[in-house]
């Protein structure tokens, strides 16, 4: 009761503060441009917080912080579009949408699938800000109870939902799985700053390679280049099927999954550290755990978008807890909110809640309404936005190389970006062609470093307390969290792996003959064997024990998946390769000639800039693929140069330049 | 050139009304962007540092130019400082804010580092400090003297052995105590939880995050003050840090505790890195070929900042009392803060690879 009466006289006095013109007005502002980015495929928050940020110094701050959390609270909400529409997530948290929204779009149900998950998207924002409104004034205890054995359990059970989607063969999974945490290695060790896998003069890879770049490469880039082989519209038969009415049933009759996920959503959201990239798998994995027919997942099945889409906008109500109790940011976005909050004139920390309740729960209120007003503008927009499925895909193709190209550039703004994307493009092309887990080599890659830093971290603070007694340790590790979580991993892994088998997370893959396959599976090989040796070669040992170790896991998974092909006869499962029949193999262009188009783009950014390529680019290929005429080519040339440069520069990015402007001074764009 | 900087540290944001007619005029920026490039992640103190500066450098360059923050994080922050070093013109519309994580890899002889202080303009420097604190059952065992504490298991949250974290490391190493670093955190703030959750039973703060974070913790009685990294006094003695006058210098501390000397080689070293890691932790700086309009402009500016009415209430409450230096302060505190006798450097490097297994190489 004591709660209550703290609680509620702030909260009608924050929902006074808010409900004023002006504040509402900032706040849709903050809700469409935080649509307009979120749509963008690669960029999340941050890019959106940092086009506000200069303008919020000043402001009122009711209006600030409304306009911030309008932008933030509807990224998750638009950035559905592009996961479903084209197959390429939108932002970190919309990754496991694309396994089944995606081929939903292909047979046609856009719509269905776009509104199904902006209503789950609605609902599950909500269920963040009605948690967030009381959990706030009790919430420290329980983040304080979440310490290092608990992350790192947390953290495992992310990686445990490998087996679920490792595919028809869980080896296969598990090796894809190592080969992520392997990837997610290269760079600085975060603990003694050794190098793997890179070099000094290499600079680009001390950094490791970001998420960005790896999401878009494993998922977007395959798809499209896979797409635009077919040279037909997304939607199959370029109908538009099942309607967006449709799509809010479907969410109505699986309410109860949706407030399951909304509450792991929640959770995960609340414990700092763990960051928002692996909520929708957790949230996936349990939808396709708890689901009694499993067959459709992975070809279209509306829970596998319900389920992700209701956990992502929940877990931005729970990670605003640790951000305004702690000033601890628990992903790169708020972190920048932390940043406007401070030019607003209010430090976020335990003395904003205990002062300024009223301000925190106008918070809460605009994360509700935004959530309101995003989902539902969403909603009315999808049927129109749907119809881009229904066009012909070669004149999407271009644009969005453009647009993955940008936005995997402002990741480090180096050419090694673009570099970087089409190395990982073509990994994520053959991991498709061979039917090697694409979402099983995302988690790995996600949680690469919290599983090493945490395993590690916790094993030090654990030797530190079995030192001062046996007690003190085992209290110290076996907390009732970790114990529930223990058994929570563990029966995801047996259910997991029962039920692998009835799940392909990337849909049918016809099987082939040997040679292709073998030889991919000894390319994976050879990168575990040389990465096992380049570890072993590290002299301080907290940087070694991970890499050499899940290496070691890598090889003998490949190894049993080597021997398993020599022994088999050819059309066995473990030979799936996409080349070989159906879909890919009988499309009307070739892999290699399609994949130069893109690196021919990358290449020719590298030499002339970033613009003139696009612009060469783009006119080439509207009219040698695309068949355009001339006049119809330039003009979409003109309005692709024109999107880009009013995008870029709204946002103050520049464009990668080329070796042409070592030389000489160009305007920008042209810089 | 140090007696100024305590003066100004002092008196704080008063001095700068000592702003004197100029020989140039300053240069009209209107309709100019200028480009601010901070070589970390939105996230970090030089981002707030940054974003508190930004606003108010707009207002007092003539012609109120846009100054947009442009983070550029990478390899530890020597990504953005090659880039300062390598790609920038001097037109007068970039500048670059540097960190004591700038710092340190140019001292220590990082491979990554291709950039070169002495080839950049400081036009402003800010100090900070730091504190250390305790957990309530330890500090009872802690009176200014840390005997009593030696044979503790000390666990402390780092960011690495390379960073700002080794002038704690040192300083904590130096009074005896065994602590035990876990790397691999992402900021200072978690070395924070890790505290409050129990797991790290030492840490330390920069002031402004001291301030607002751990200062609540020490009212509700679950942390405890230990010392402060202290000040650079007139004479380049440490002297108490002016936001903390309560809490004894860690070189008071080591006076007291037997067995820590405050001279010789380990001495010299704990000081020349803290030296250069706090009183002029964050700069902003021209690039090479800045002509003396444009350092004057700057310059100017930042005077213009400090003596504006309110800037001591505003930079209390976000900065701390500390030291906001521009023109010849500024340089004599880029001076000390890069130049580390090269004793103190080859003290550091061997200690960090025999210690941590640390090479930078």
């Amino acid at each position: 009761m004591d709660l209550l009466a703290t609680a509620l006289p702030a909260l009608s006095e924050a929902f006074a503060l808010i409900l004023q013109p002006q504040q509402i007005g900032f706040l849709i502002l903050g809700v469409l441009l935080g649509l307009s980015v979120g749509v963008f495929p690669g960029l999340g928050g941050i890019a959106g917080l940092s086009l506000v940020l200069p303008f919020v110094f000043g402001m009122e701050p009711v209006s600030g912080l409304a306009l911030m959390i309008g932008l933030v609270a509807v990224i998750p909400t638009s950035d559905t579009f592009a996961s479903v529409l084209m197959g390429i997530p939108g932002s970190s948290a919309s990754q496991a949408t694309v396994l089944d929204g995606f081929p939903m779009a292909k047979k046609g149900e856009a719509a269905r699938a776009l509104s199904a998950a902006f209503i789950s998207s609605l609902f599950g924002g909500l269920f963040g800000a009605c948690i967030l409104t009381f959990f706030i004034l009790i919430a420290r205890p329980i983040v304080l109870a979440f310490g290092l054995p608990e992350m790192l359990m947390i953290t495992i059970l992310g990686l445990s939902m490998v087996a679920i989607l490792a595919g028809r063969l869980p080896l296969k999974g598990l090796a894809a799985a190592c080969l992520g945490l392997m990837v997610g290695t290269i760079g600085e060790a975060d603990a003694g700053g050794s190098l793997r896998m890179a070099t000094y003069d290499i600079p680009y890879l001390t950094d490791g390679l970001k998420l960005v770049i790896v999401g878009l490469g494993i998922f977007a880039v395959p798809e499209i280049i896979a797409l635009l082989r077919q040279d037909r519209a997304i939607a199959k038969d370029a109908k538009l099927g099942a309607g967006w009415i449709t799509g809010i049933a479907d969410w109505f009759k699986n309410i109860f999954l949706s407030i399951r996920c909304a509450v792991i959503g929640v959770i995960v959201g609340v414990i700092p550290g763990l960051g928002g990239s692996v909520v929708d798998w957790i949230a996936y994995g349990h939808t396709v755990q708890s689901a009694k027919d499993k067959s459709g997942f992975g070809s279209g099945d509306v829970r596998g978008v319900i389920g992700p889409e209701s956990s992502n906008n929940a877990k931005e109500g729970g990670g605003l807890v640790p951000t305004l109790i702690f000033g601890i940011p628990g992903s790169g976005s708020m972190a920048v909110f932390i940043g406007g909050m401070a030019l607003l004139g209010y430090d976020a920390g335990p003395q904003l809640i205990t002062n300024d309740l009223n301000i925190t729960y106008t918070i809460v209120w605009s994360l509700a309404l935004a959530n309101v007003i995003g989902a539902s503008l969403c909603i009315v927009l999808s049927p129109g936005i749907a119809k881009l499925t229904t066009i012909r895909f070669t004149l999407l193709a271009p644009f969005l190389f453009m647009m993955i190209s940008f936005a995997a550039f402002q990741s480090r703004q180096s050419l090694g970006d673009l570099a970087a994307l089409f190395a990982i493009g073509l990994l994520g092309i053959m991991l498709r062609r061979f039917d090697w887990s694409r979402p099983a080599f995302l988690i790995g890659f996600v949680l690469s470093s919290q599983a090493e830093n945490y395993s590690f971290q916790a094993y030090q603070v654990a030797a530190s307390k079995f030192r001062r007694g046996t007690d003190t340790g085992l209290e110290y590790i076996f907390t009732p969290i970790v114990l529930v979580l223990l058994v929570v991993t563990i029966l995801s892994i047996i259910v997991g792996i029962k039920q692998a088998k009835q799940i392909m997370p990337e849909g049918q893959v016809p099987t082939g003959a040997k040679r292709a396959p073998l030889i991919f599976a000894l390319f994976i090989l050879v990168y575990f064997a040389i990465s096992f040796f380049d570890a072993y070669s590290i002299r301080i040992t907290t940087d070694r024990i991970f890499p050499v170790n899940i290496s070691t896991v890598g090889i003998i998974a490949t190894v049993l998946v080597l021997i398993r092909m020599i022994r088999s006869a050819e059309g066995d499962g473990i030979f799936a390769d996409r080349e070989s029949s159906g879909e890919d193999a009988n499309a009307p262009h070739g892999l290699w000639s399609t994949l130069a188009w893109f690196a021919s783009l990358l290449i020719f950014a590298s030499l002339v800039g970033f613009i003139i390529a696009l612009a060469v680019f783009l006119l080439a290929f509207l009219l040698v693929r695309a068949r355009l005429t001339l006049p119809r080519a330039s003009l979409f040339t003109a309005l692709g140069i024109g999107f880009m440069c009013v995008m870029a520069g709204s946002l103050n990015r520049d464009f990668p330049p080329g070796l042409l402007q070592e030389y000489v001074k160009l305007p920008w764009p042209l810089t | 050139m140090l007696i100024e900087t305590v003066k100004h540290a002092l008196i704080g944001a008063a001095t700068a009304t000592a702003l004197t007619a100029t020989a140039h005029a300053d240069m009209d920026l209107s309709g100019k962007t200028i480009e601010w490039i901070i070589p970390f992640s939105e996230s970090g103190g030089s981002a707030k540092w940054a974003n508190f500066y930004a606003p108010l450098l707009s207002e007092a360059l003539t012609g109120e130019p846009t100054v947009v923050v442009k983070f550029m994080p990478g390899a530890g922050s020597t990504k953005g400082a090659n880039h300062f070093q390598e790609n920038v013109e001097a037109d007068g519309l970039t500048i670059f804010g540097s960190s004591g994580s700038t710092q340190f890899p140019y001292l220590l002889g990082d491979p990554r580092v291709r950039y070169e202080y002495n080839d950049w303009n400081v036009v402003l420097a800010s100090g900070t400090g730091g504190v250390a604190y305790l957990p309530p059952d330890l500090a009872k065992k802690y009176d200014g003297d840390v005997t009593n504490l030696r044979g503790e298991d000390f666990i402390y949250g780092s960011q690495g052995a390379t960073r700002l974290d080794l002038v704690p490391l040192l300083a904590w190493e130096m009074l005896g105590l065994e602590v035990e670093p876990v790397f691999g955190i992402k900021g200072r703030g978690d070395g924070r939880l890790m505290f409050e959750r129990g797991e790290a039973n030492i840490d330390y703060q920069t002031s402004s995050s001291y301030l607002k974070g751990v200062v609540p913790l020490v009212e509700e009685g679950k942390a405890v003050p230990m010392m402060t990294w202290g000040a650079l006094g007139v004479d380049g003695d440490i002297i108490r840090d002016p936001t903390f006058p309560d809490i004894p210098t860690f070189k008071e501390v080591c006076d007291a505790t037997v067995g820590c000397l405050t001279e010789g080689e380990k001495w010299a070293a704990w000081k020349a890195f803290f030296i250069a890691g706090f009183p002029a932790q964050k700069m902003v700086f021209l690039p090479n070929g800045a002509t003396d309009e444009m350092i004057e402009t700057y310059s100017n500016a930042f005077k213009k900042v400090h003596a504006r009415d309110d800037f001591s209430e505003i930079s209390k409450k976000r900065l701390g009392v500390y030291p906001q230096m521009t023109g010849a302060t500024a340089d004599a505190a880029l001076k000390s803060a890069t130049n580390v006798p090269d004793s103190a450097k080859a003290f550091v490097v061997n200690w960090l690879e025999e210690r941590y297994g640390v090479t930078l190489k």
